[in-house]
């Protein structure tokens, strides 16, 4: 037996000691792994910063903010989650209990990505946790420090038999992937997430693919620029680009580009003084392989800001490519780095064309004062989310479900949803053995009269809420009768 | 010249295969191909996503249903020998009751939908857009060759999708009927009918979709799952498995024999909700069997075979494989078949081993085995043992042995005190858990899972100094003030209607505080 053949069977030995199911179990990991978070604060900084040049800021803001406020959401609404969740009823069932009761799948698999490690491996852990799931956590292995410090402080906090971390490579993912789970939940690339879906069919397990794409930014010529370069540039070169929402490309009228370019190069500046390479906040590219690949897309395009890198550091300069023509290499697949190219296109039209000759992205940016413009494009094209006027930031909204559409994923999360994407919403009805005459209408003999009943219980919705409203109607006018013979009579 | 020879005589010789003149190596079967293009191109005209015509279409199946509920009913009764009370009670009304929900509710479930936000995204406009996902494929059942196959259409159509449809091959009558009524009435191009067999279907999944929708067994639940992977398509699965039946020794015997009864022997037991087997203790299994019989004779007469109400076994394949699994078994009722007539009459197996062939995989048919256990806890630990099923059931008058059983076995859906029942309420999700399937739909749900619910955020360039906090270079009073805005909760309502809630609650507590000072003015008198 593998390691992790044998890891995966104690977890679900584990999951069928039942100990995950009670809320007050749930409730006291997610603290736990809310005490991790704060204690080791100094540990996990450390590792990020080794791994991808993170500051502690930047760690905080970018990853442990959302953790913690995942963890709050969660802790703040489980019993609400938790609970029976009544539906409305027919005729026929208006005496009977009528709900949807979540209850916890088993053991979830969840491989975790790079670019945001803690972020993107603790925030489906969460929602594992508080559905009563056990999980086997996998974290990258691209960030090696990460990984280590997951996998020796975790057991710490959470109950080592329940959320165990494995380590390893590409191998130990297979090995991983060969054994059942009840669900697995993978970020990462579109082509891995084809293998760990056809690994998930071979035993029925449910997925949730958080994956990536080309990102279009749509910058209208009716907009306000310097703001709208602000936001862009924020969001392109945090993390050195290397965020899967990131804006990949900027789609312009050619009569804005100069000064799209004006507004960028001074914000860049003002982020990240006039020497990134030795400023704090400025992160960078994860190795050498991406460093390589980051490089070669610029192949064949003008640079119209930065361009420079230094490979022993894995250093890119935030880096601006423009008048960028579709073929071009920096076009055929997603940057994953501080790459921006500008494509010119003639109008939104134009740019919804482009956009929708390409697969759907994990995130659509519209920049436009234009609220028609605005709808017009939300309108005719498709992606995971889209976002007019600023950038990542719906990523922060827990309550708006996370997730592609499409080569960029399937399944969604965040806050809420992640308890419902990793649970198993039982249907149920409670009926009593009594009330049997009704039932006759379905019963043989069929007849035609029968068949009328059964037609009209079962076709006939009751409205609670309509009769609601009657009563309240009722009670108010009960009210301002009395008021009226009381107090003015 | 050589040259030119060469490319004009040689070149097309070893290029085309010389018999059909197809191009070497292209598949002879591309109709498949051809149809899911053309459906692609009908739907990137954009017509399936105005909401008029969603509701013509969905009126014009309505349509289809009421006009030619006599060809539907005769082609049910060739495939699977069902009345056409049958027809009607568990086919064509469920198909009714979603279109006549998805007209009612359509423009509510197309609305954007404000969600809750935080101080930071207060001002903006925050939703989720429901949107089509583009072209579905539906692969039908044959057991309900009608509900299986249309029901989801009819949440496929109301999410703006186009849709291949491709209705079992095992039920022909029915699947020609469809492939020669739909395109009648609904928009052919949008939503054609593929039929054929396992090689079309095979060749189908091969192309690309935006959703599979797939209704059948597991095993080819897998398949269909492998081939959706490919193309990164997500699925909705309704699988099968044994639901099991537990009758608790402290209940109305003769009303839970009925149901279940009533439940096992529809469409002679292929339904994949059916009770598989049923669990009780050894002490009532005699009277269970007796208030069957009853049931029975009640239901079908002496002679189901004479019954209009009682059906057949869809195929040879099927009949002699449910005849293999009565071979190890102690039949304690029926028993009788003809395969001329592909009858099966209802069998109940008693004292039943788990380890028998009719307890090894789902029944899907006229065989109700009766497995003894020693109480509830035994049936749980019994059931636990098993794949998570489609269904459990459960007949108790006890609230306690109920939350028991709840609480400690898993499964896509319950009935209790009652079977199948949970399928009839469209608010409640259908589907399946493990190896029984994943998705859910019906009603809503079928909206849902055949939409891409977009998360939409608009936001204005106004409010940048908010920003800051974000901006490098960061530090310590910018992270708290990012901390801050990040994570304090608002009501989830639109721009607009903040006001009015705001408005209202005003005028509210100013009512409130009125008829107290009232109430207190006349107290005081």
């Amino acid at each position: 037996m593998s390691q992790e053949q044998q890891v995966a069977e104690r977890t679900r030995q584990a999951f069928l000691t039942g100990r995950t199911r009670p809320l007050k179990h749930r409730v006291s990991q997610l603290k736990a792994l809310r005490r991790f978070i704060v204690e080791q604060q100094k540990d996990i900084a450390e590792a990020l910063q080794k791994d991808l040049g993170k500051t502690e800021y930047g760690t905080q803001l970018y990853e442990m903010l959302g953790l913690e406020d995942e963890i709050k959401v969660a802790l703040d609404h489980l019993a609400e989650w938790a609970a029976p969740r009544p539906v409305g009823k027919t005729l026929l069932t208006a005496l009977d209990d009528v709900y949807i009761q979540p209850e916890p799948l088993g053991v979830v698999l969840i491989i975790g990505a790079w670019n945001y490690p803690w972020a993107l491996t603790l925030q489906p852990l969460i929602g594992a946790i508080a559905a009563g799931n056990a999980v086997v956590v996998k974290p990258s292995e691209v960030c090696t420090h990460t990984a280590k410090v997951m996998e020796d402080l975790l057991p710490r906090y959470l109950d080592k038999e329940l959320y165990p971390v494995v380590t390893g490579g590409a191998s130990e993912t297979q090995e991983l992937l060969r054994q059942r789970f009840d669900h697995i939940f993978y970020t990462g690339s579109s082509a891995v997430g084809k293998l760990v879906m056809e690994a998930a069919a071979r035993h029925l397990s449910p997925v949730t693919l958080e994956l990536g794409g080309k990102s279009p930014c749509y910058v209208d010529k009716d907009c306000d620029l310097a703001v709208a370069s602000r936001r862009i540039t924020w969001g392109k070169f945090v993390n050195c680009g290397q965020t899967c929402i990131a804006p990949d490309y900027v789609l312009c009228e050619p009569g804005i580009q100069d000064r799209l370019l004006q507004e960028m190069r001074s914000c860049i500046k003002e982020f990240y003084t006039d020497d990134p390479k030795s400023f704090p906040d400025y992160g960078r590219i994860i190795n050498q392989r991406h460093f390589q690949r980051v490089t070669a897309l610029l192949e064949g395009s003008m640079v119209a800001i930065g361009g420079d890198s230094d490979e022993s550091q894995c250093y890119i300069a935030p880096t601006v490519l423009r008048d960028v023509k579709p073929e071009a290499k920096v076009m055929q697949e997603e940057i994953f780095g501080p790459v921006l190219p500008i494509l010119p296109v003639s109008g939104p039209d134009e740019a919804i064309r482009f956009i929708n000759s390409r697969e759907k992205p994990l995130v659509l940016y519209i920049f436009s004062s234009s609220n028609k413009v605005i709808k017009q494009m939300i309108a005719e094209t498709s992606s995971g989310g889209v976002l007019a006027n600023d950038c990542l930031v719906h990523y922060t909204v827990s309550a708006l479900p996370f997730g592609g559409v499409g080569h960029s994923g399937m399944g969604r999360y965040h806050g809420k949803c992640t308890f419902d994407q990793l649970s198993n919403l039982r249907s149920c009805l409670i009926k009593t053995l009594s009330m049997e005459v009704v039932n006759k209408m379905r019963y043989p003999p069929h007849t035609a009269e029968r068949l009328r009943w059964a037609r009209v219980l079962l076709l006939t919705r009751v409205r609670l809420g309509r009769l609601r409203q009657l009563a309240l109607f009722a009670l108010l006018g009960v009210l301002a009768a009395f008021m009226y013979k009381r107090f003015i009579k | 010249m050589m040259v030119q020879v060469f490319r004009v005589l040689v070149l097309p010789v070893l290029l085309y295969d010389c018999e059909t003149w197809t191009p070497m190596g292209s598949s002879v079967s591309s109709m498949e191909i051809e149809v899911v293009d053309r459906t692609r191109a009908a739907y990137q005209t954009g017509r399936s996503r105005p909401l008029q015509f969603r509701l013509q279409q969905l009126r014009a199946l309505r349509r289809l249903l009421s006009e030619h509920e006599a060809t539907i009913s005769a082609a049910l009764k060739q495939d699977l020998n069902k009345s056409h009370f049958n027809a009607q009670l568990f086919e064509l009304i469920g198909v009714e009751t979603e279109i006549a929900l998805a007209l009612d509710k359509l423009s509510e479930w197309a609305a954007p939908r404000p969600v809750q936000k935080n101080l930071l995204s207060m001002l903006v406009d925050a939703y989720i857009q429901p949107e089509p996902l583009g072209v579905v494929l539906i692969i039908g059942a044959w057991n309900y060759p009608w509900a299986l196959t249309l029901k989801p259409l009819v949440g496929a159509i109301a999410a703006g999708n186009a849709a291949v449809v491709k209705p079992s091959e095992i039920t022909q009558h029915s699947a020609n009927l469809l492939k020669e009524l739909l395109p009648q009435y609904l928009d052919k191009e949008l939503y054609p009918v593929v039929t054929g067999g396992a090689s079309e279907t095979q060749e189908l999944l091969r192309q690309r979709f935006d959703h599979i929708f797939y209704t059948g067994s597991s095993a080819v639940g897998k398949l269909v799952m492998e081939a959706a992977a490919r193309h990164l398509s997500p699925v909705t699965l309704e699988l099968g498995g044994k639901s099991p039946c537990y009758v608790d020794k402290d209940c109305d015997l003769a009303v839970a024999s009925r149901r279940i009864t009533w439940g096992k022997f529809t469409n002679c037991g292929q339904t994949c909700i059916a009770p598989d087997y049923v669990l009780c203790e050894p002490a009532i299994q005699d009277r269970l069997l007796q208030e069957m019989q009853r049931t029975l004779q009640e239901f079908y007469g002496d002679d189901p075979r004479t019954s209009p109400d009682y059906g057949r076994i869809v195929s040879e394949r099927h009949f002699d494989r449910l005849i293999t699994l009565m071979d190890d078994c102690s039949v304690a009722l029926g028993g009788q078949s003809d395969r001329s007539e592909l009858y099966i009459a209802p069998t109940i197996l008693r004292d039943v081993d788990p380890s028998c062939r009719l307890m090894q995989e789902e029944v899907f048919g006229p065989l109700l085995a009766l497995v003894t256990v020693n109480g509830v806890d035994d049936a749980i630990r019994f059931m636990n043992d098993r794949e998570k099923p489609l269904a459990i059931y459960v007949f108790s008058s006890s609230k306690k042995v109920i939350k028991k059983v709840l609480a400690e076995t898993s499964s896509g859906g319950v009935t209790v005190n009652d079977v199948m029942m949970h399928y009839t309420l469209s608010s409640l999700p259908f589907g399946g858990v493990g190896q029984s399937g994943m998705g859910r739909y019906h009603g809503r749900h079928t909206y849902d899972q055949l939409s891409h619910l977009r998360a939409c955020y608009v936001t204005s360039p106004a409010l940048e100094s908010f920003n800051k906090a974000r901006y490098p270079p960061l530090s310590h009073g910018r992270l708290r003030k990012a901390r801050c805005c990040l994570q304090t909760w608002l009501c989830s309502c639109a721009r607009a209607s903040i006001l009015w809630v705001a408005l209202s609650s005003i005028l509210a507590l100013g009512l409130l505080v009125a008829l107290l000072v009232i109430l207190f003015k006349d107290t005081s008198k």
